[in-house]
């Protein structure tokens, strides 16, 4: 049945629309955007006037960890936390067991999304076989079978020389190599960032440097080979710095943040208790660096906000700082940190930050959707920016519980989520018993 | 200048938490217990009945045996488990751990790990008292604070002392505690060490940084000498024994440039000739075994502290 949206804020940067509008849904797309549309037999919904309408959001860097990891979060269960989150569409990192280096595990991703059928699942394949960073991977036939982008996430590409490659091969398909830029050899067995915490800490540090040389190789390559490359989760303000000068020579270079690397600096592990939940790689780094994110998000330099979603089971938490896996849950606490932390706070406007999380997504990886213009796919994501929220960790949807965000109180929530013109989530605390 | 009869925490984590008062409180009863260990019984009542853990998860021998040694001076019922690795490489997590340990109901658990953090991780677990006894490249309070006796007992004051620390500061537990405790104290500390292996953000502690053994020990009134492990002596952090010994290592002659009355410390095991020239650590400078002396007294004033009954004192 249609279902027609009266009197909605739309916030559609790619449609350039800011305002208030009808929105009619027929058939799993958008079908009319317009003032005063007739019901014509759709049904008609309202919503509260500080509610806000917004492409479906696209994050593109999660891990769902299926196949082979599936005590940490398996593909229906990381699709529930992304519409939970807000997220009509997820792109999840190769970094599984298998890796996801072939057609066959690209292709059991996308049966276990179909069968979830929450999000959308836009696998990323791996650069190389096995992500060891010595031969490709089959990238046409990877990009066949439903691959986005390729990238050996979770680790860098290894050598200039196979970076040169990937880049030039890929082109073929246009699609982007997402780098987890890190020098091997300057992150050492570091667990943090390189500064005056980690030393007061006693933990081995991770300098911002051993981002940024690989930003700056990736970026020197990029530009050789007319490849695009993109940053993933940048943490450094050397990075940045390399990253907008890349841009203003013309190379193809896009790059993303995460939430957590514009809210938190390394000064939260100075409490002193060690808690695991703060590790994560890239580590928190330093306030400079916080700062430097944040203007990359405010003059363009950072094109989008991605989770990193990195769900890790509780007992593998538990244990020592320096054997503790890095990374964080963020599906379902980006859009309340991001609402609070950057619209409230008053760093970019409510329609800036869709821009980083819908058509920038959309076109980084070279997608349908971030635009609810007429014809799109319905993937819509209804905003509460003014509902508190108290995040919680133990009712996520996810598997995993493992965020330093416990109990944050923000401003900004997510009432609704569909998919398709589908309802496939509904926030009961926030949108009340209201029927959708 | 004390006013503290008690310690705030019921751990000892670290010098990171002692405020001034509770630093000098430690040092004055340590003072105190130091009599214990002249009499012809070494031995007094005031842990009896109460059970002390020693669990060093990193191999440890003068730490260990120290700790022993005061625990069975103040009559607690001790045992130990020593283990190489963490609890990761049993294939347990330190959580298991410390839970498994909590069900024997000890009052004190003295802790040893490798990995920085470890004590604090259990320290959110368990009831008992834990007692940082060197964690990573962290702290390890207790040896800070016996560095700290053996100066008052030897200068008299820990206010405006000038102390030179020397060796691979970025790895060392005991720097950072002693850095910590000293300028907390008031002393003025110059940390001095290879290029390589200077921890980041150290001079926010309020220490002089330099990479000239000379500017180090000029004036110095305290020189404290640093271990250098092997391993880190042939690769990317030093070239050599040889050139570090040429650059770094404490000889007589270097020492000249000291106060008149300069003490030399380490915190052990010396490596000789590579950190320090034997004729310093056997030499008339030389306080390092004052420094395991120390080592009893000021670990029955912290088990005291932290696990004695006030009836229980003789």
């Amino acid at each position: 049945m249609a279902l027609l949206f009266k009197s909605v804020h739309l916030i559609d940067p790619a449609a350039g629309r800011n305002g208030e509008f009808d929105v009619l849904v027929e058939d799993g797309r958008i079908a009319r955007v317009d003032k005063n549309l007739p019901a014509d037999g759709a049904r008609v919904v309202e919503l509260p006037r500080s509610f806000v309408m917004t492409p479906g959001l696209i994050d593109i860097h999660v891990h769902l960890r299926e196949p082979g990891q599936e005590h940490k979060e398996t593909v229906a269960t990381g699709t529930a936390a992304a519409v939970a989150g807000g997220f009509t569409a997820v792109a999840c990192m190769p970094n599984t067991e298998p890796v996801n280096d072939c057609a066959a595990v690209t292709e059991l991703i996308l049966k276990r999304a179909a069968d979830a059928n929450l999000a959308r699942v836009y696998p990323i394949g791996a650069v190389s076989m096995g992500s060891k960073g010595e031969a490709l991977t089959e990238i046409g036939d990877l990009r066949a079978s439903g691959c986005v982008a390729i990238s050996d996430d979770g680790r860098p590409v290894k050598t200039a020389l196979l970076m040169r490659r990937a880049l030039e091969y890929a082109s073929m398909f246009k699609m982007p190599v997402i780098d987890h830029c890190e020098d091997p050899s300057l992150k050492g067995d570091g667990v943090a960032h390189e500064g005056a915490t980690s030393g007061l800490l006693g933990l081995r540090g991770i300098p911002g440097a051993a981002e940024s040389v690989m930003v700056e190789r990736d970026i020197t390559l990029a530009e050789l080979t007319g490849g695009h490359v993109h940053i993933a989760h940048m943490s450094a303000r050397q990075s940045l710095r390399a990253v907008r000068d890349g841009k203003a020579r013309g190379v193809k270079v896009t790059s993303e943040v995460t939430p957590h690397h514009f809210v938190l600096a390394d000064e939260a592990l100075a409490t002193g208790d060690y808690d695991t939940n703060f590790k994560m790689n890239p580590p928190l780094r330093e306030t400079s660096d916080r700062a430097a994110m944040i203007d990359g998000l405010r003059d363009g330099t950072i094109d989008v906000i991605a989770t990193d979603h990195a769900p890790h089971h509780a007992d593998e938490k538990a244990l020592e700082f320096d054997h503790a896996p890095f990374g964080i849950v963020g599906l379902e606490t980006a859009l309340p940190l991001c609402i609070d932390r950057l619209v409230h706070a008053g760093v970019i406007s409510l329609a800036r930050l869709v821009e980083l999380l819908a058509p920038n997504a959309a076109r980084v990886i070279g997608v349908e959707g971030g635009t609810l213009a007429e014809g799109a796919p319905a993937d819509i994501t209804i905003l509460a920016p003014d509902a508190e929220v108290v995040v919680d960790a133990a009712s996520f949807r996810s598997k995993s519980r493992n965020t330093p965000f416990d109990g944050w109180k923000l401003t900004g929530g997510v009432a609704a989520t569909l998919v398709g013109g589908r309802v496939v989530h509904v926030n009961d605390a926030i949108l009340g018993r209201r029927d959708l | 200048m004390t006013t503290a009869t008690t310690l705030r925490s019921r751990h000892l984590l670290g010098i990171t938490e002692l405020d001034p008062e509770e630093i000098d409180l430690i040092l004055q009863t340590a003072l105190a217990m130091k009599e214990v260990g002249t009499r012809p019984i070494k031995k007094v009542p005031t842990l009896r009945g109460r059970t002390v853990f020693n669990l060093f998860f990193e191999p440890s021998t003068r730490t260990r045996m120290s700790f022993e040694l005061a625990e069975k001076r103040l009559s607690a019922d001790t045992l130990g488990m020593t283990t190489a690795g963490s609890s990761v490489v049993k294939g347990e997590t330190l959580a298991d751990t410390a839970r498994t340990i909590e069900a024997m109901s000890p009052d004190v658990i003295v802790m040893r790990h490798a990995s920085s953090g470890a004590p604090h991780q259990i320290a959110k677990i368990c009831r008992a008292s834990v007692i940082n006894a060197g964690d990573g490249m962290h702290e390890h309070p207790t040896q800070a604070l016996l560095d700290a006796l053996t100066m008052i007992e030897r200068k008299g004051r820990l206010k405006g002392l000038r102390v030179a620390i020397v060796g691979d500061l970025v790895h060392s537990r005991v720097l950072r505690s002693n850095v910590l405790l000293l300028t907390r104290m008031g002393a003025e500390v110059c940390a001095c060490g290879p290029a390589t292996l200077l921890p980041p953000g150290i001079e926010s502690l309020g220490v002089r940084v330099t990479t000239s053994l000379d500017d180090a020990i000029d004036g110095a009134d305290v020189v404290m000498m640093l271990r250098v492990q092997h391993e880190r002596m042939h690769g990317l952090f030093l070239p050599s024994v040889r050139e570090y010994f040429a650059l770094f290592g404490l000889t007589a002659a270097r020492l000249e440039r000291a106060a008149k009355d300069v003490i030399v410390m380490h915190p052990g095991p010396m490596n000789r000739g590579v950190e320090i020239a034997s004729e310093v650590a056997d030499g008339p400078w030389s306080v390092i075994l004052d420094q395991v002396a120390n080592g009893v007294a000021v670990r029955m004033a912290v088990l005291y502290l932290l696990a004695g009954t006030d009836g229980g004192h003789e």
